[in-house]
């Protein structure tokens, strides 16, 4: 602090609390209309106090659904969001660690082109192949399948990256003493590199964790079985009504259930998510 | 390419490491890639019975086709309006919280969960605000005159969307900026001070210049991800409409090759995004080698 301004220090409140009131008002409001009944969205303003339904809303969507609007129950789509997520970053972080430890720790030839070859991906998202690699997944038999909607995830520059970074970093000392000590390659990696990277794993798990629960455009294209719809997509199917107003109580709940486990993530594992997220982009 | 100095000798073992991420890579990315490349270059008939080679028409027609250049210009309204938007509130917010000592952490931690919601999710939050009949910010902007109504009017879809899509992005913007504040040296500011110098002049003539490689850095980043990660965002909401008025790029290549199967049409918009793609992954990794931008 340079000088005392008390004016400044109480502009500066006011700011940052009116910045936290705009951020979270709309997740406020989705969770309000969630515990209302159906009828209190016919007409007129939406409701701003908290309603009585909450756990009927919550108990209908997670083990019935809407079955009129082709959505599955929230549990099922749940479960589904949860296994993706979980399949991603895992995946992402064992084929990124090995193929990290490869390059930094060998040398071989055709090092340099695998190095680019995996540097690309960077540069292809799923949105600009849609077509091409929803053609390989159809033929390879991917359709409505949990491999279906992870493996095409997980190959992924950045995770590499990160962990060929660190590495880098690690004292060639530790390589030394440690084949002195007539220690092989694997030996070397699960018993010294491995337990060096821990912090690393887990801030990179808490991003990647993110990444594959908020999956949309993915699921939304290879699943047309209900029972592999993610929540996240599964939200879409309720909103498209055809004929009505959707029912916003249940789609608020359903909204709110989608949120509840990233955003809690976020919240928990603040510092890890601070860490992954500043070394992911580096 | 660093390398370390002491290595591991071992024929096969690199390789049995590296099979994994490049077969995926492979059969997930660079096959698909060049499926797009060939098909941007096919033409198939209405049919799909036969397909031939048409060179670069398929490209040339995408130029000249009004509903694409609209989409174009769309674009880069989307993603200048959602950059600018999105980086002054965070800076504003970054800025006000870097003077805080010991709530600072507190409003960190209240700005940054937005960052895990789902851009599709955020979509639906303020599609449902914003909803003509029932939504409240619709209610309110009625009270003050104005007759909101993204269903009919382009330029009230437009806003919408960039306010989603900022919303959700301020959070990472965010702590970027909080961080690149922190590692200005208080000297700095200091010996401004000394000088005279307000807090705004300050701010202005010490801190902004010093913050200049973050904000490039975010410029880039916030740039890729309103083109190419607002898909959902688009596809819950609007879906391209009213009359073409948000179809950005992405949703364009979805809605031409999924729903539209135009497959050749759909490629060609593919390869483009491509390029554009690696035109900022240039930019952002030559600017990363250098981290100084003055």
């Amino acid at each position: 602090m340079v000088e005392n301004r008390p004016w400044l220090t109480f502009f500066s409140h006011a700011i940052l609390i009116l910045g936290v009131l705009a951020v979270a008002f709309p997740v406020y409001l989705a969770f309000i209309a969630s515990t209302h009944p159906q009828n209190a969205f016919i007409s007129g303003l939406v409701p701003l106090l908290p309603g009585d339904r909450m756990i009927e809303n919550y108990g209908t969507m997670l083990d019935a659904g809407i079955s009129t609007s082709g959505a599955p129950p929230l549990g099922v789509m749940m479960w589904n969001s949860l296994v993706m997520a979980l399949s991603i970053a895992i995946g992402k972080i064992i084929i990124s660690i090995l193929s990290a430890f490869a390059i930094v720790y060998f040398r071989f030839p055709f090092r340099l082109l695998a190095f680019w070859a995996i540097f690309i991906t960077l540069m292809l998202p799923v949105e600009v192949r849609i077509l091409p690699t929803f053609k390989v997944v159809a033929d390879l038999g991917l359709l409505n399948s949990y491999a279906g909607l992870s493996i095409p995830l997980i190959a992924s520059a950045t995770a590499t990256f990160l962990f060929r970074q660190f590495f880098i970093t690690v004292p060639d000392e530790l390589t030394e003493a440690a084949r002195v000590d007539g220690a092989g390659p694997m030996k070397f990696f699960r018993d010294i590199l491995l337990p060096l990277s821990r912090t690393n794993i887990a801030a990179l798990f808490v991003i990647l964790f993110i990444y594959g629960w908020n999956q949309y455009l993915w699921p939304l294209l290879i699943t047309t079985d209900e029972s592999y719809y993610t929540i996240v997509m599964g939200i879409k199917r309720m909103v498209q009504v055809a004929d009505s107003q959707p029912n916003w109580n249940f789609v608020m709940a359903t909204v709110t259930l989608a949120m509840l486990p990233p955003v809690l993530v976020v919240i928990l594992m603040q510092r890890l998510f601070v860490k992954g997220l500043v070394e992911t982009e580096k | 390419m660093q390398t370390k100095r002491v290595v591991f000798s071992n024929r096969g073992l690199p390789y049995a490491l590296l099979a994994p991420q490049l077969a995926i890579t492979f059969v997930f990315f660079l096959w698909p890639a060049g499926q797009a490349i060939w098909q941007s270059f096919l033409r198939e008939d209405a049919f799909g019975l036969k397909t031939s080679f048409v060179g670069v028409e398929n490209y040339l027609r995408l130029l000249r086709e009004p509903d694409y250049l609209n989409s174009l210009s769309v674009t880069g309204v989307f993603a200048v309006s959602t950059t600018v938007l999105s980086m002054g509130l965070a800076l504003l917010l970054a800025a006000a919280a870097d003077r805080m000592i010991r709530s600072r952490d507190a409003y960190t931690t209240l700005l940054v969960w937005p960052y895990a919601v789902a851009p599709a999710v955020a979509g639906v939050l303020w599609w449902f605000m914003f909803n003509p009949t029932i939504g409240i910010m619709s209610y309110l902007l009625e009270q003050l005159g104005y007759d909101w109504n993204h269903r009919l009017s382009g330029t009230d879809a437009m806003i919408m969307v960039v306010i989603v899509a900022a919303w959700k992005q301020i959070s990472y913007n965010f702590l970027f900026f909080l961080a690149g504040l922190q590692s200005i040296p208080h000297s700095l500011s200091e010996a401004a001070a000394i000088d005279g110098a307000g807090p705004v002049k300050r701010f202005f003539t010490v801190v902004l210049p010093l913050l200049s490689p973050t904000t490039f850095f975010l410029m880039v980043v916030n740039i890729v991800y309103a083109m190419f990660d607002t898909f959902g965002i688009i596809h819950a909401t609007t879906e391209g409409g009213p009359s073409q008025a948000t179809n950005i790029l992405v949703y364009k290549v979805f809605e031409d090759g999924f729903i539209g199967l135009n497959l050749g049409s759909s490629a060609a918009q593919s390869v483009i995004l491509m390029v554009i793609v690696i035109g900022l992954t240039v930019i952002q990794f030559r600017f990363v080698e250098r981290r100084v931008a003055y």
